[in-house]
């Protein structure tokens, strides 16, 4: 298990499918953490693992990806999967803490959801 | 083959305006891999439908009429994909039924507008950045990944009238991650998560002479490093700070844009400098600037008095959600269900969702009433704020049988007016 800072954004992937949410390739651009190399040999990951993603505000098993990030850092793309685990207080501006979250990162067997589980779940 | 000339792109806020369609293809030419998206055949919600029942357009409408004449606090949240002549029509709805206008910026730009109510907003279009920047600063953006032709056209590649090209333009990227926009920059400059506020603050002295009483190190960037970008911004002869979500999305949110914008202000004594956000739907601006013009205020703005008032604290999509604080939600051009936190979207899963969209997407999943839409800039057409501000209208170029958001939202509003009385 690592800490690390979380952060979410864009991608062009994501950008690319996002009128396309019900599909594989949305599926396929959001389900998944980037970590360091350094994180991800030190959790002993290959690409396609899966990993779950704890933080304060709730958890979700994605898969991990190595990218090119500093150590200690991690991203998940926007979109339903990032969601799950970002801070909701918007500390009066209405805007949720989408980037800079303490998130702790472990490998697991567990599925990814789908996007449609996910919401299932909520 | 008929092509059309000048198509405007309605994906991005750069809103490219010079694209060619070819009709019979049904494929667009010179946009990037997001445009070229937009632009391609993709699934989409085949009719109107009622708890999963297709119907017709009038009788969906009429459902949802009712939801929302019956709700005593409708939130109606989305508008950043839709034209302003749509937005208008929703701003009008959220007065005549007391409810809740937001839109996407609560959860993009909108801390940066609370910036500007305090401080002002020293900016300029995308045609003077062009013409005239000579150093080009993107904070917290990452425009290869998010608006990919900005640079081509506007910030870093582009050919100006007196900055002419790449060479007499120089690049920096501030960002916690070397992002495939860092990788073009002249200079990098990498600081830890939340620290755009202390970054800025040590700019500021530095700019101002007290580069003194800075330590050796802020937010993980030497100080060296910081007093090479001051040095850069003050040689500059016109600059440009365009920043991007990990400004308003990361701690600090509207005081770091508030903190820039002062940096701004302190350049301006000597040097000519502008800020602008990089912004991301295509009309995310006629979202906030049609209420703007309509009733005073860009978003998160309550009609249940009778009159607008404006508190994002209450009034956001979020905070309304997160409090349960409203008993049904028109959504439109928008998919709060996979953009929301999950405990707003638990809230949004409780109530009856309309839902006004061309594509089927999350929120489709939750919506008792799903309205399909025609495509602003390709099936329909309609005026667009580009990222600065700037109008330009949406073309038209393939027929289609689904309704634009405007006539869907002018019969949504006829038949709300007559139950409401």
């Amino acid at each position: 298990m690592i800490v690390v800072e979380l952060i979410s954004g864009r991608t062009l992937d994501q950008g690319a499918t996002v009128e396309e949410k019900l599909s594989e390739e949305y599926f396929r651009a959001v389900n998944y953490v980037g970590l360091s190399e350094e994180d991800f040999k030190s959790l002993g990951l290959k690409e396609g693992d899966a990993v779950r993603v704890s933080t304060d505000f709730g958890e979700v098993v994605v898969f991990a990806k190595k990218g090119e990030l500093p150590k200690g850092m991690a991203f998940i793309p926007m979109g339903p999967y990032a969601n799950a685990v970002i801070d909701p207080a918007t500390d009066g501006t209405g805007m949720p803490q989408f980037k800079g979250v303490k998130a702790k990162i472990e490998k697991t067997d567990e599925k990814v959801k789908t996007v449609k589980e996910l919401l299932e779940a909520i | 083959m008929q092509v059309v000339q000048d198509v405007v792109c309605t994906f991005c806020g750069s809103v490219c305006d010079d694209g060619e369609f070819d009709v019979e293809k049904k494929k667009v030419k010179k946009f990037c891999r997001l445009g070229s998206s937009k632009f391609s055949e993709k699934e989409r919600i085949k009719a109107p439908m009622v708890d999963g029942k297709e119907v017709s357009y009038e009788t969906a409408i009429e459902k949802a009429a009712e939801i929302l004449a019956n709700a005593k606090r409708p939130l109606l949240y989305g508008w950043a994909s839709t034209a302003n002549e749509a937005i208008r029509l929703g701003v009008i709805l959220a007065e005549k039924l007391g409810g809740v206008y937001d839109q996407c910026a609560s959860v993009c730009h909108a801390p940066g507008t609370l910036a500007v109510i305090e401080e002002g907003l020293p900016g300029a279009t995308l045609g003077s950045i062009k013409n005239r920047a000579d150093v080009v600063i993107f904070w917290g953006a990452n425009p290869a990944e998010a608006h990919p032709r900005h640079g081509l056209r506007y910030s870093i590649s582009a050919k100006g009238l007196l900055v002419k090209d790449r060479k007499q333009r120089k690049v920096v990227v501030v960002d916690v991650r070397p992002t495939k926009t860092a990788k073009m920059a002249d200079l990098f400059v990498q600081i830890k998560p939340g620290y755009d506020y202390a970054v800025i603050s040590a700019l500021r002295a530095i700019i101002s002479g007290n580069a003194d009483v800075l330590p050796s190190e802020v937010g993980g960037v030497p100080k060296e490093k910081l007093i090479e970008l001051a040095e850069l911004m003050k040689s500059a002869r016109y600059g440009a700070i365009l920043y991007g979500l990990g400004v308003t999305q990361s701690r600090g949110r509207d005081r770091n844009i508030e903190n820039a914008i002062k940096l701004i202000q302190l350049l301006n004594r000597t040097n000519r400098w502008v800020i602008w956000p990089m912004r991301g739907h295509y009309n995310v601006v006629g979202a906030g600037e049609v209420p703007a013009w309509e009733a005073g205020y860009q978003y998160a703005i309550d009609f249940s008095r009778g009159y607008p008032r404006f508190s994002p604290a209450e009034f956001s999509a979020v905070e309304v959600l997160k409090r349960k604080d409203c008993d049904a939600a028109l959504i439109v051009a928008s998919d709060p269900a996979a953009h929301f936190p999950a405990v707003a979207v638990k809230h949004l899963k409780q109530i009856p969702v309309i839902q006004i969209d061309p594509f089927p997407n999350m929120t489709t999943l939750l919506a008792k009433v799903v309205i399909p839409s025609a495509v602003y800039g390709i099936e329909a057409e309609g005026t667009a704020y580009r990222m600065d501000g700037i109008p330009l209208r949406l073309k038209k170029i393939l027929e289609t049988n689904y309704w634009t958001d405007e006539k869907i939202l002018e019969e949504l509003l006829k038949r709300v007016e007559k139950l409401k009385g």
